[in-house]
């Protein structure tokens, strides 16, 4: 049941894209079409439960025991950048259709402020590993699950009337506003 | 001349994140309040100025297959200074803004003026220096701005003062993650037209 709140509220309550606001960069950037969404959704998936798994085993088991605990920021962002060019080797052999579509948002991973965000939270909250691997899943999840929602929305942009001075990334954030407004109504859901 | 030029083009004609839109993720969460979004912008100006120094007078050293790396590296060190700085003599702030100070270092501002300014062999370490100090001053205004506003409306408060009175209903959907997305949009939106006009006369 514990689990199961935490799945919640991670996907829907606290969104890590809607409710506080991190990744928003790729979110606006490859949310043009469906199929770059997914693919940009699977290597969040991906990419943030490593992270998060691997970061969080440095923080329980090398930077508490030293006292390093300072030194978490550069640390992470090294571990989350040398992940990232793995998983570009690894999209590059195996998918090619997959590596065209993401192009250059792939390296932008790194610089993706969800991964950083949530390997971070984890490391702050104290969670158990269990706990980790529940929040870290269930957070990528939600991410995703609000990036592809919302290419779907932006895909219909192409046939709608946008006032000139919106267009683009304007109208990209005001819609995000109002599916942020929709994701609320789950507050109160979870306690 | 030049240092004047890339100092100002921080301030109006690529003022991030309106013009240059990157730094979404703190321009939307720390701007809840004017001064929490001035104090972000002060803690980014300081490691994109000094993160654009050093990497100005370390381009010929840097391997430019490796180079996102050492930028990163460069980055995430100053990130730390400010970190251990904010907590020692703003802790307020560095409460306030939580886990957005760490994320200072995948702030695409940084990353993106190393790699589009600092490193370039035409600019000199001063042109970089200037050019960080512009690109943060103008991203500290910015957060300040939208600070300012969705204060104004969701609190009724600038820096805590209150100044719409007592009879005025705070506007609540302001301070909350919503109002943020939709303010940063709107404002978007405005800088659009401003900028189409300039453009034309």
């Amino acid at each position: 049941m514990e689990y199961f709140a935490l799945i919640i509220s991670a996907i829907f309550v606290k969104n890590i894209l809607l409710a506080q606001y991190l990744g928003n960069c790729p979110f606006l950037g490859v949310s043009r079409k469906m199929d770059t969404a997914i693919g940009m959704g699977m290597a969040v998936i991906f990419v943030m439960t490593l992270a998060t798994i691997i970061t969080w085993s440095l923080q329980r088991y090398f930077l508490e025991p030293l006292n390093l605990v300072y030194l978490q920021t550069i640390i992470f962002i090294l571990v989350i950048a040398a992940l990232v060019q793995f998983v570009e080797m690894f999209i590059k052999k195996s998918s090619h259709d997959l590596y065209q579509a993401l192009g250059i948002y792939l390296p932008l991973i790194t610089t993706n402020c969800a991964i950083l965000g949530v390997a971070i939270i984890c490391a702050r909250e104290g969670h158990t590993f269990p706990q980790m691997l529940v929040f870290a899943v269930a957070s990528a999840v939600g991410y995703s699950l609000a990036l592809i929602l919302f290419a779907g929305l932006r895909e219909r942009f192409e046939i709608s009337r946008i006032p000139k001075a919106l267009s683009g990334t304007a109208i990209g954030l005001v819609t995000a506003g109002l599916m942020s407004l929709a994701f609320f109504s789950f507050f109160g859901m979870v306690a | 001349m030049s240092v004047v030029k890339e100092f100002t083009k921080g301030l109006w004609k690529d003022i991030p994140p309106f013009r240059l839109v990157l730094g979404l993720c703190p321009a939307l969460a720390v701007t809840k309040a004017a001064d929490n979004g001035i104090g972000m912008g002060i803690a980014t100006t300081f490691v994109l100025v000094s993160s654009n120094v050093l990497i100005s007078m370390l381009k010929n050293v840097i391997p430019s297959r490796v180079r996102l790396a050492c930028y990163i590296v460069v980055i995430a060190t100053f990130v730390v200074v400010v970190e251990l700085l904010a907590q020692a003599y703003f802790y307020p702030l560095y409460s306030a803004l939580g886990i957005f100070v760490p994320l200072i270092v995948v702030n695409c501002i940084i990353l993106g003026r190393a790699e589009a300014f600092a490193s370039k062999q035409r600019n000199s370490v001063f042109d970089s220096a200037a050019d960080g100090f512009g690109i943060g001053l103008g991203f500290t205004i910015s957060l300040g701005f939208l600070g300012a506003i969705r204060e104004l409306l969701g609190n009724g408060t600038i820096f805590g003062f209150h100044v719409m009175g007592t009879s005025y209903e705070p506007f609540k959907f302001m301070v909350e993650a919503p109002g943020a997305f939709v303010c940063l949009g709107l404002m978007l939106g405005i800088m659009n037209v401003l900028g189409r006009g300039s453009t034309t006369s």
